[in-house]
């Protein structure tokens, strides 16, 4: 899974008949400061995500396990908001052994 | 399977069901060298591993559910090893 924060949403009228109801979120990629690395992700939301928070996100076909056992066509699934991130400082110095 | 220093926690209430309960590692993915290879993920612990440690990380669906044992759950990533040592052939890195 990875970090990322909610900016956006997606709307189609037009769209596979198992979409409907489920609510299409743009998401982007946070790196370990906490800030916006690499492109957006368009991803659905499992969980009741909005705009502004920070998730986490799964990719691949096991996003769509998050509706298991309805099959549904998505490749990445917000599947939690993230409270926060603990980050011990001893762990990010300790690079070795 | 990729390795990795866990530098961290992340805490979510509101969450798949399927990940209640399970412990979610910030993980570093980290070079044969031990320096950062790319952006930290996010996996969930299958070896009560904890900050600081050098652990092993699948990145691959069903290994991942195995691993914790939670079939047909949205999880892609999970810790499955907390790594010893790795003894390379000389020249290597």
């Amino acid at each position: 899974m990875f970090l990322g924060k909610v900016v956006g949403n997606v709307v189609c009228t037009v769209k596979n008949s198992i979409l409907e109801g489920k609510k299409i979120l743009v998401v982007q990629p946070l790196n370990r400061e906490g800030k916006p690395k690499g492109k957006p992700v368009i991803a659905l939301d499992s969980v009741g995500a909005g705009a502004g928070e920070t998730v986490y996100w799964c990719r691949g076909r096991e996003a769509s396990f998050a509706w298991f056992p309805d099959e549904v066509p998505t490749e990445a699934t917000i599947v939690g908001i993230v409270d926060h991130v603990d980050i011990p400082t001893r762990a990010t110095t300790d690079t070795h052994g | 399977m990729l390795i990795g220093r866990v530098i961290g926690a992340v805490w979510a209430t509101q969450k798949q069901a399927s990940h209640e309960g399970q412990k979610i590692l910030y993980v570093q993915p980290l070079n044969l060298d031990g320096s950062d290879r790319g952006d930290p993920l996010l996996a969930l612990d299958a070896v009560d591993a904890g900050a600081g440690e050098r652990v092993l990380v699948t990145t691959e669906g069903w290994s991942a559910m195995t691993a914790v044992d939670r079939p047909n759950s949205p999880i892609d990533m999970a810790v499955i090893g907390i790594i010893d040592t790795i003894e390379l052939e000389p020249g290597t890195i």
